[in-house]
């Protein structure tokens, strides 16, 4: 076990390497003068100079790489063009609403989405089953911001119920917090919800038709028993799969619906950093974005050997 | 005579219609949006026309969806929409699924181009669609190409990696064995043999890919970094709507609700596809 993390954890390594080569050499590549496109369409040729330099453009291709691979290997990731801080202070700075939104949104998910997966598959062609199935196909289609700026317009101005938009840090309390954080949950988790759903509804059903649920339902195994117990459990492996390509259109979802609900997050961070062409913010944000996911598709694989003992390495 | 009895009967056009309203449903909204992309010039105004007297005016008889802070039509501007976002849905579907299939032959076929190219795939798989797209359009001026293309690249490795799983299955299979001991060459296996192989998942995937390149296409131009504000897409609408959401929340419903529909037909259709050429999945799903 300890041999299979830690070959798969080697294994992470080129593909951050490629990550890392890939944002460096979409900045040299690009067609175009990147330091010209960065410094506005009225820099002065000496404001196109200076980000050219900041940028490290000026010097040669390898210069610049080994420049760069240094400082990443070293855990710098870069110093913005505007505000000459590194990107690695900006980040935390900006981490806490998206962490606690990404976890608010992930339990909001779970906690709805498998119950109703496991009602529909137990009531398959019932019409909860084919509600269950049209949220599904609903929230495919709806825009994360659409279904933000809706439940702000029902709850937050009609109703009156919670704030409109911003955050409220946790060291003003976890009651704010929750209510500020309430709305972009929903909002960014409708899409989960729809995929989670959908296959432990799909994954239910094929347990379900299995011999050794008859035999739970004849031993006389209650109803809740048999769907938790013997049904749901066998049922994970294609479900926390799920969950983990999920919590990767998470980080994307993250981006609009913090602008939507206006959280300082690094979603916002990501956005002002387009706006101002900062791209050693995106880089950095690149790097960490795809390391997070590397991480987070390592721990579900190796979450598959405790769902499943039949699943070895 | 007896064979033909028992062997499966193709299920009639009517009845595969009878059994699937969704998926008719999909392509009748579907085709009623393709129609309205190329009818806009008829049965829209000027969608950049605009009268400072006009501005954030209700839905009514003159304008059916209100009206924007510069007393644009939104009504023009939505059915104008619908070109962009048809035009990027399909662009990058077509691009992605060309690129990606010549890449995923290349890998399942050819052993040595295999191991390093899935290595870059990898990489490139581990960058969140929506930041890849931000990456580049920082870099570049803004143009609907530039959308395009930064949508397209992040959709190239799913579709790789499903020609390649599809080709390695086939691969294995003896009828190739047989092909290549009976000395056909190589890009006859290739075109005769495995790329039928691929058409039905790939066009499966084709559909997604495009639904959900309309739905990144709305997401950049909402953060603005996507399609450039002069030109009228959804994305673009509801970006412009948002400082007004409170006293004109028109702006932004009317486009929104048109992503959705359109984002839902596409699913609607796919699901169909999928269900009619790839059986097996379908079961599951």
């Amino acid at each position: 076990m300890t041999a299979y993390i830690v070959r798969r954890l080697l294994a992470t390594i080129p593909v951050m390497v490629v990550v890392a080569m890939f944002v460096f050499l979409l900045l040299n590549l690009t067609p175009g003068d990147p330091a010209a496109v960065i410094a506005g369409d009225d820099a002065s040729p000496a404001e196109i100079e200076g980000v050219r330099r900041k940028l490290g453009l000026d010097r040669p291709l390898w210069e610049q790489f080994v420049i760069y691979a240094w400082n990443l290997a070293r855990g710098d990731l870069g110093t913005s063009i505007f505000s000459n801080l590194p990107v690695l202070t900006l980040v935390k700075q900006r981490l806490e609403p998206s962490v606690v939104l990404a976890i608010s949104t992930l339990t909001v998910a779970i906690l709805l989405a498998v119950p109703m997966g496991v009602l529909a598959a137990w009531k398959q062609r019932s019409w909860i089953d084919r509600t269950v199935m049209g949220i599904s196909v609903l929230g495919f289609a709806m825009p994360v911001f659409m279904i933000g700026y809706l439940l702000i317009y029902v709850f937050s101005i009609e109703l009156r119920w919670l704030p409109v938009q911003g955050y409220r840090p946790l060291a003003q309390g976890f009651e704010q917090t929750l209510r500020s954080i309430a709305l972009p949950s929903i909002a960014l988790g409708m899409v989960y919800m729809a995929l989670i759903a959908r296959i432990t509804r799909a994954s239910m059903l094929d347990v379900l038709n299995e011999d050794y649920i008859r035999t739970a339902r004849a031993k006389g195994v209650a109803t809740a028993g048999v769907l938790l117990r013997h049904a749901l459990k066998n049922a994970a492996v294609p479900i926390v799969t799920v969950i983990g390509i999920g919590l990767t259109l998470l980080i994307s979802g993250v981006v609009i619906t913090e602008t939507v609900f206006n959280i300082p997050g690094l979603g916002r961070l990501t956005v002002d950093a387009v706006l101002k062409r900062d791209y050693p913010i995106i880089q950095g944000l690149i790097i960490l974005f795809a390391g997070v996911k590397v991480l987070i598709n390592l721990m579900i694989d190796i979450s598959y050997t405790f769902l499943d003992p039949r699943i070895r390495y | 005579m007896v064979a033909a009895a028992l062997a499966p009967q193709a299920p009639s056009w009517g009845v595969w219609m009878r059994r699937n309203p969704t998926v008719v449903g999909g392509g009748l909204i579907l085709a009623a949006l393709v129609g309205l992309a190329f009818i806009a010039p008829w049965i829209a105004a000027d969608p950049l026309g605009f009268d400072p007297l006009d501005r954030l005016k209700r839905p009514s008889a003159a304008f059916w969806f209100g009206t924007d802070q510069f007393g644009r039509d939104v009504y023009s501007r939505v059915v104008y929409g619908t070109r962009v976002s048809l035009i990027v849905g399909v662009s990058v579907a077509a691009i992605s699924t060309a690129i990606g299939l010549v890449i995923g032959v290349l890998c399942g076929y050819y052993k040595r181009v295999d191991d390093s190219v899935m290595r870059v795939m990898d990489g490139l798989m581990a960058i969140p669609a929506i930041l890849l797209a931000i990456a580049l359009i920082t870099l570049m001026k803004a143009s609907l190409l530039i959308v395009i293309v930064a949508i397209s690249i992040p959709e190239i490795p799913r579709v790789v990696r499903l020609v390649r799983s599809v080709v390695l299955s086939v691969r294995a299979q003896p009828f190739i064995e047989a092909a290549i001991a009976s000395g056909t060459r190589g890009r006859v296996i290739m075109t005769r043999h495995i790329l039928p192989n691929t058409v039905a998942p790939l066009v499966v995937q084709a559909t997604y890919v495009c639904a959900s390149a309309i739905l990144t296409e709305a997401g950049l131009s909402f953060l603005g970094a996507g399609t450039p504000p002069e030109i009228p897409s959804w994305g673009n609408v509801i970006s412009l709507g948002r400082t007004f959401f409170q006293i004109a929340p028109w702006i932004i419903f009317f486009p929104g609700l048109m992503l959705a529909v359109t984002v839902l037909a596409i699913n609607l259709v796919g699901d169909g596809l999928r269900d009619t050429l790839d059986p097996r999945i379908a079961r599951r799903m």
